[in-house]
């Protein structure tokens, strides 16, 4: 099977210039390589500040390349030019930690998922709502939302949100930027559901970045271990988890939380 | 030995702009031993960051303890004046928030914000502070005390704010530090390495500690005892390895189930399903009356909509509220 995404030697640098006009540069990303089948998740994970996020802009087409390329279904949209990415943006969508923060306080649920559709220029009035309302079942919320502002709703709530506004797109890859860190646990459990039913019922692919490796290796068909803009680990999930061959790789599963799982219940007294 | 912070029967609420009363904290009780961390579990809404802010009167003007009472040090932290208040606040009793980013000053170097809590306390006579600030730092930064001191916060990681923070909460050498989602922002290797400084703070200086946070793996470990909020009641207190180990409030259990595990997929079986928690725990789908879980709970019996349990007695110290541990209903 050919792999919907390749990224091939992948480098990013940042020049910073300080208040004195002194250049430094910075190396977001040094020649990182992977593929995603189609159907498949990746999740990408690593400490803060280990490029996890800057390879997320590159692949989303937010953020020029330094060198390296970036195959999309057959087309290399490294630095493509504009007309290029404006056919890939819709494919590849990304979502982002914080909901709050990235819908318009202002707009009810349902023209924040209308506003996709009208780009798309081919639907009408009213084939967008009823669009929009398929999108909200899609998620698991329910019709009467759609009246409503988003600091109106729950946490999970605007999560789901922004995974609906994302499939407005009819996306092929949907980039997961921390998606569920900012979630409650219990709140994490239900996007992780939705995102393996929305596996199953539409064959996406994710690229799932996180520092949380038990959800990682929930989620997970092959894990990426980054550290300084390199990869430094991959392979199938439970490889990684059981023979970690790298340093950071070991640290990351020491620092996993864990506990004692709840014991099937004792005998109630 | 008698408990420094002893917080009883805990009522408070927000009055909403049209004056409707919506209930935060309802009935909580604890005690919190000298040296003893004790672990605030609880999912947004739960009323953690309230707790946080009525044992200190730091609610936002709208929210008003109804009933209760905070002793601290022996004084009723409720009845207290402000002037008295403002001795305690930052001194004997101090508070680290999620946001170490947002509570720093970003042009000020991390020892001067230091000083600034100490200036702020200094009784006349005390000598001065840059001894006190040298040594904070030597404690928190073993390795690289005088370089940390002299930065400024965007010089610093993450992980280092958050010290910073905590030497800010510790210089005056409080009994009691309160920590409110201290590591939420931090990725999972700084969280672990957050956590064992909160324990070399606890061994060193005798440190109590109410670390509140919505992922019980983190106190897995960690925490002497765990104390779980839901909708501002406690459903379960008791001693942190029989809470994580074996959960007895239904949604305690709901809720440690409903968190991956590396482990999980070591095992040949993958699930593709985590057991989730039906429902939101949104003020809105609260009951009316009866036990404030019963909508949501997988083992919900007809009492349970009928009236509130009271906190049941498994043993000396593990309390839950729930019906199904009262003796005599069945």
């Amino acid at each position: 099977m050919q792999p919907l995404l390749k990224v091939e030697k992948l480098t990013k640098r940042y020049v910073k210039q300080n208040i004195f006009g002194a250049r430094e540069d910075v190396l977001a990303l040094e020649g990182v390589s992977f593929a995603i089948l189609p159907g498949t998740t990746l999740a990408v994970v690593g400490e803060s500040g280990s490029g996890k996020s800057t390879l997320a802009a590159c692949l989303a087409c937010l953020e020029s390349t330094t060198s390296g390329d970036i195959w999309f279904e057959g087309i290399n949209i490294a630095n493509s030019r504009e007309h290029v990415r404006r056919q890939v943006r819709p494919k590849i969508q990304l979502i982002f930690q914080d909901p709050a923060s990235s819908l318009n306080p202002r707009w009810k649920v349902l023209d924040i998922l209308i506003e996709p559709l009208i780009l798309q220029r081919k639907f009408s009035h009213e084939e967008m709502n009823a669009r929009a309302r398929s999108l909200l079942e899609r998620v698991g919320l329910s019709a009467d939302i759609a009246v409503r502002l988003p600091n109106e709703l729950s946490g999970g709530q605007r999560q789901r949100l922004a995974i609906a506004r994302a499939l407005a797109q009819e996306p092929k890859l949907l980039i997961l930027d921390e998606a569920l860190s900012a979630l409650d646990c219990s709140v994490q459990a239900q996007i992780a559901n939705l995102l393996m039913e929305l596996k199953s019922s539409l064959g996406m692919t994710y690229l799932f970045i996180t520092h949380d490796l038990a959800m990682a290796a929930h989620l997970a068909d092959e894990i990426a271990v980054m550290n300084r803009g390199c990869i430094v680990e991959q392979g199938p999930a439970e490889i990684i988890l059981k023979q970690p061959e790298h340093d950071i790789t070991r640290q990351l599963l020491a620092a996993a939380p864990r506990f004692t799982r709840a014991a099937p219940p004792a005998l109630e007294r | 030995m008698a408990p420094v912070l002893e917080i009883q029967d805990l009522h408070v609420s927000y009055q909403s702009r049209e004056g409707v009363l919506h209930p935060a904290l309802a009935g909580v009780r604890f005690g919190l031993m000298p040296g003893e961390i004790m672990g605030v579990l609880g999912e947004s809404g739960s009323g953690k960051s309230t707790l946080a802010g009525s044992v200190l009167r730091l609610l936002p003007p709208n929210g008003n303890i109804t009933r209760g009472a905070v002793h601290f040090e022996g004084k009723d932290l409720l009845r207290a004046k402000p002037a008295e208040l403002q001795q305690i606040r930052g001194a004997r009793n101090s508070l680290i928030f999620q946001e170490p980013s947002l509570a720093l000053h970003p042009t000020m170097r991390a020892s001067e914000q230091v000083r600034q809590v100490l200036v702020a306390h200094r009784s006349p006579g005390r000598s001065a502070p840059n001894d006190r600030i040298r040594q904070v730092f030597a404690l928190l930064f073993p390795e690289e005390a005088d370089r940390i001191s002299l930065s400024y916060p965007h010089q610093l990681s993450g992980g280092q704010r958050q010290r910073v923070l905590m030497a800010q909460a510790i210089a005056c050498g409080p009994s009691v530090v309160i920590a409110d989602e201290p590591t939420a922002s931090l990725d999972t290797v700084t969280q672990m390495e957050i956590l064992g400084v909160f324990q070399t703070l606890r061994e060193k200086l005798g440190l109590a500690m109410i670390f509140i946070t919505h992922n019980p793996a983190l106190l897995s470990g960690f925490a002497d005892r765990v104390l779980v909020l839901y909708a501002g009641q406690i459903a379960e207190c008791g001693p942190a390895e029989a809470v994580l180990a074996s959960p007895r409030h239904p949604y305690t259990k709901a809720l440690f189930q409903s968190i991956p595990e590396v482990s999980g997929r070591l095992g040949n079986s993958r699930k593709t399903k985590l057991p989730v928690i039906l429902g939101e725990s949104a003020r809105s789908s609260l009951p009316a009356r009866g036990c404030p879980f019963e909508p949501r709970c997988p083992e919900r019996m007809d009492i349970c909509r009928e009236r509130e349990p009271a906190a049941v007695n498994l043993s000396a110290s593990h309390t839950v509220s729930c019906f199904k541990y009262e003796s005599g209903s069945n």
